[in-house]
């Protein structure tokens, strides 16, 4: 599904430029459960931007689904964004003026889809999150664990084939991060395939395939 | 899961109803936010508005101050005008005097459809052992219509022996109240001096005119005044013209007719309206650069305020920027929501304004009679097209900046975003 070959990130900061991704290749197939692991500043997260379109590599090839992205324009990989991806954050990033609801809306808003099909959409996603009776309620009405099972709501709305995880649980107490893992767990036997960035070995440990990086390259795949 | 797997409509672009909805909840429910936004487009508006409807004013009340007369008239004043002296003598003690003859001579001229005299005096009038002292203009029955004096009741001086002293006399509206109180005035015989006049008009309320307040005047046949001032020369003679195209001719023979009279001394001074116009002319074009100059400042002004309050409202909102397009928004449709933001708020911002500034001007109009305060059209139109554009153009460059920047930057997640 997803093919990185020898990609090169560099940021300029101050007069050096340091090299955020450094000859990355790797392979995803559709349907994996894999975790990029790493401390802070290894690149993971410059990797997951890259990955979910968000950001371009300086060199190398990103081939998803067969297509080079780097050769699509910005408006062309908005739209592979929104079909293809899925986000979720660490910190939720929900719309706070937004219900629940309207949250999990929001992407087919923006990709537009009909309304009555929204709405249809939106009641057995509600269903399956076990979120209908918080539907009509804020973000700040919200615990952390449902804030992010809005988050995954609105990340799957559009039925992505990827679901790209920052941190996941990594603002939520263990038993609402174990629900939350859980859910993404069972998305991903569902047949969505699901990209785990984080630094805990514990979660990371979870996943069929793990992936270490350290200064910008991955170290090693043991079970790769 | 496998309900989810039916597959959606997407079009890609979202729906135009989409986006207003999208931007009537940022508007309803980000209220502080939107509040702060109006009222400072709104002031922009307003303020824009309000000062050059100042200027205007003052530049309209100017204007209408030199108006009273009309184009058609001429005003001959005794004494000829020097050509480095300021105004003629206005006492009328020019060696020879301009005389009623010199009036009646100058009605005879075949272009000038009427004339009008007029002889000024100070006087004690008194009724009733009330005494007031009042301005008393002494004239003929076309001086009225010359300086569109209305009457509220009664009739106006008597037309026959144009030039014949008749004790009869019309009031000004507060001389009237300040007399009578309220009896009827129509009838009953004022003191002038030591003669005594009947009362047989009051004039309509009209405030001040080329400097003298018609309210309290006494207007009385020209000859009665000559008799109780004692004087023998006019102060202001008075000529319409047939036609507006003859004015410089018949001038020319009025000048040329007093000569004659004047024993070939040419002793008058024959002045249009449009002559007093040009010579102020300077005046009224300093006051239009001066409400262009308030136009302008208040403009940048304005410009400013809404500049800033959208630079930081939009900007505040860099993560929603990055949010928008890591959940699939292109970065056009990023614009367009901001911009169809800036769009509705300044609109329904600049509209109010301009509503809220024409009430301003509506009571400040009723409140004072003397002068009208009218915002210039194009100031209007200036106001509201400076609102929308820099509006849209401020909410456009960091929406543009955020939207090709922010993105990554938004959403490292690094710093935890506090949900409120």
């Amino acid at each position: 599904m997803i093919e990185l070959r020898g990609l090169q990130k560099g940021f300029q900061v101050g007069e050096q430029v340091v090299q955020a991704l450094d000859e990355v290749s790797l392979t995803i197939s559709a349907g994996e459960y894999l975790a990029i692991m790493g401390p802070s500043g290894s690149g993971k997260s410059t990797l997951m931007n890259i990955l979910g379109l968000l950001d371009q590599a300086s060199a190398g090839e990103y081939l998803l689904d067969g297509v080079n992205v780097n050769q699509l324009n910005e408006a062309k990989r908005s739209q592979l964004r929104s079909e293809k991806i899925g986000f979720v954050f660490q910190s939720y990033h929900l719309v706070p003026r937004l219900t629940a609801r309207e949250n999990i809306e929001l992407p087919m808003v923006l990709a537009g889809v009909p309304p009555r099909l929204r709405q249809q959409k939106l009641d057995e996603l509600l269903e399956k999150l076990n979120l209908s009776e918080r539907a009509q309620h804020r973000p700040s009405q919200l615990s952390g664990g449902q804030r992010q099972r809005v988050a995954i709501g609105r990340a799957i709305v559009m039925r992505p084939r990827m679901l790209l995880a920052d941190e996941p649980t990594g603002n939520l107490d263990s038993t609402s991060g174990a629900a939350v893992t859980d859910l993404l767990e069972s998305l991903n036997a569902d047949g969505i395939t699901l990209v785990l960035v984080t630094h805990d070995q514990a979660l990371g440990a979870r996943a069929r395939r793990q992936i270490n990086m350290f200064d910008g390259r991955l170290r090693a795949e043991p079970n790769g | 899961m496998g309900d989810l797997e039916r597959s959606l409509t997407a079009s890609f672009m979202m729906a135009w109803a989409d986006t207003f909805i999208f931007v009537s909840q940022v508007l309803m429910r980000q209220r502080f936010r939107t509040v702060v936004l109006w009222v400072a487009i709104a002031i922009g508006v307003i303020a824009v508005n309000l000062l050059t409807a100042l200027g205007e004013g003052a530049k309209s009340y100017v204007l209408s101050e030199f108006n009273v007369l009309g184009r058609h008239t001429l005003i001959t004043l005794p004494g000829k005008k020097e050509t480095r002296g300021g105004m003629p003598p206005i006492t009328g003690e020019s060696p020879r005097a301009l005389t009623l003859k010199d009036a009646q001579a100058v009605s005879r001229l075949s272009g000038v459809k009427t004339v009008a005299p007029l002889v000024l005096g100070n006087i004690e009038v008194s009724y009733a052992g009330k005494i007031r002292e009042s301005l008393v203009m002494g004239s003929s029955r076309s001086f009225f219509a010359l300086r569109h004096l209305v009457l509220a009741r009664g009739q106006l001086l008597p037309e026959r022996g144009r030039f014949k002293g008749e004790a009869v006399a019309v009031i000004g509206s507060r001389l009237r109240d300040e007399l009578f109180a309220g009896k009827p005035a129509l009838g009953e015989w004022l003191r002038l001096g030591d003669s005594r006049f009947r009362v047989i008009g009051v004039l309509k309320t009209s405030g001040t005119r080329f400097g003298f307040d018609m309210d309290e005047v006494v207007i009385i046949p020209v000859v009665s005044a000559q008799s109780l001032f004692n004087v023998d020369g006019l102060f202001r003679l008075f000529a319409e013209v047939r036609h507006f195209s003859q004015l410089d001719t018949v001038k020319q023979q009025m000048v040329e007719l007093l000569k004659q009279r004047h024993e070939g001394e040419e002793d008058v001074t024959v002045i249009s309206q449009d002559a007093m116009l040009s010579s102020l002319q300077k005046i009224l074009d300093t006051l239009t650069y001066a409400v262009s100059g308030i136009a302008a400042v208040s403009m940048l002004v304005a410009g400013i305020l809404i500049m800033n309050m959208m630079i930081i409202t939009v900007s505040q909102r860099r993560k929603e920027i990055g949010l928008l397009k890591a959940l699939g928004a292109s970065s056009a449709l990023v614009r367009r929501l901001f911009l169809a933001e800036a769009g509705l708020i300044a609109a329904l911002a600049a509209l109010s304004g301009w509503m809220l500034s024409h009430l301003v001007l509506l009571l400040a109009n009723n409140y004072f009679s003397d002068i009208q305060f009218h915002s210039p059209w194009w100031a209007q139109a200036a106001s509201i097209a400076l609102a929308l554009g820099l509006s849209l153009l401020f909410a456009w460059l960091p929406a543009q900046r955020a939207s090709s920047l922010a993105p990554v930057q938004a959403l490292q997640g690094k710093t935890a975003q506090a949900q409120r």
